[in-house]
């Protein structure tokens, strides 16, 4: 998978929230052999000391700071540039929310936010709803990939509009596409990936899973079974059997 | 003087951000501050003069992978 110019040879991304210890977070990061992991900016509490929280993630781990949390284009970009100051990193994982019940995003929001983050250098990976003419607004803006939700965060319900991934991978076959949000268990990634994604980005699936280290395990499966799948080229659905066998040849 | 500290209005009694941190205890490695929105780099928190009323954001990292 490809990111502006970055090449990583996982196709996860996992998120580090609603883990029940920090043991376990870094035990599901291990098993996922993703490379990249998203956290969140939030204010520092003043009133105790805090444990330094990247402190739990492995060195090896490009972390990918996300907006989360913000429902305008102007706190997104002032928690963009906090960000890339304490991390100096250039990327992130854009978040403009419009609704607090389903978590959508604010599509207006988000592409005027991308548009100044772009300009401002930023590596900006936009979270949106899985639309077409916003995925062309986004990169036609300078993001770096594109992030269509599945579903909406933390539900679990899979790839709700296969066809609009579908439509999105076919109409912008160069674009890195991410689905990031709504994916449950293993065959929801599997499919995100059969239907063309380069990657998954998802956290609730993982961490609030009975076992989070076994599913990583099988998210990073599925989304290598999916991605195989999507490269081998599925064969055509028909509604009539099509006999595997020789029709000639038997015995009367 | 007195300043707005993540929203909290405190009595302080230092000059620049740089004395804010260290009178607030906090650890320094991995946070981002911001001045009346926007921000200030780390190396120039010695020389960022306080003044009243000044609001101050002081952000960290935390677990989350969506809102």
């Amino acid at each position: 998978m490809i990111i502006a110019g970055r090449q990583f040879s996982s196709r996860l991304i996992i998120g580090t929230g609603k883990y029940r210890s920090y043991e376990q977070m870094r035990s599901a990061h291990e098993a996922s052999g993703a490379e990249m992991v998203t956290v969140a900016v939030r204010r520092v509490p003043l009133d105790r000391s805090s444990e330094s929280f990247l402190d739990y993630l492995s060195p090896s781990l490009q972390i990918l700071p996300n907006t989360a949390g913000c429902y305008t284009a102007e706190d997104a970009v002032r928690t963009a540039r906090l960000a890339r100051e304490a991390l100096q990193t250039d990327l992130l994982k854009l978040e403009v929310i419009g609704d607090q019940t389903t978590l959508f995003p604010d599509n207006e929001q988000t592409l005027e936010a991308a548009r100044i983050l772009v300009k401002e250098g930023f590596v900006v990976l936009p979270y949106f709803n899985d639309d077409l003419i916003m995925a062309k607004k986004l990169l036609d803006a300078g993001c770096a990939a594109i992030m269509p939700l599945a579903a909406p965060i933390g539900s679990g319900l899979g790839v709700q509009n296969p066809a609009n991934l579908r439509i999105m991978r076919e109409q912008l076959p160069d674009a890195t596409m991410i689905v990031d949000a709504g994916v449950g268990t293993a065959s929801d990634a599997a499919i995100a990936m059969e239907l063309g994604a380069d990657g998954v980005l998802m956290n609730t699936a993982i961490a609030e899973s009975e076992d989070p280290a076994k599913m990583a395990t099988a998210m990073k499966l599925a989304i290598e079974a999916g991605r195989l799948a999507y490269e081998a080229g599925r064969m055509p659905k028909r509604l009539y059997a099509s006999a595997s066998s020789p029709l000639s040849g038997v015995i009367k | 003087m007195k300043v707005f500290v993540n929203g909290e209005l405190r009595e302080v009694k230092i000059s620049t951000l740089a004395e804010l941190i260290t009178e607030l205890d906090l650890p320094v490695a991995r946070i981002a501050i911001e001045l009346n929105r926007e921000v200030v780099r780390r190396s120039d928190w010695d020389s960022t003069m306080l003044k009243d009323e000044d609001r101050i954001e002081i952000v960290h990292f935390v677990g989350g992978g969506k809102n």
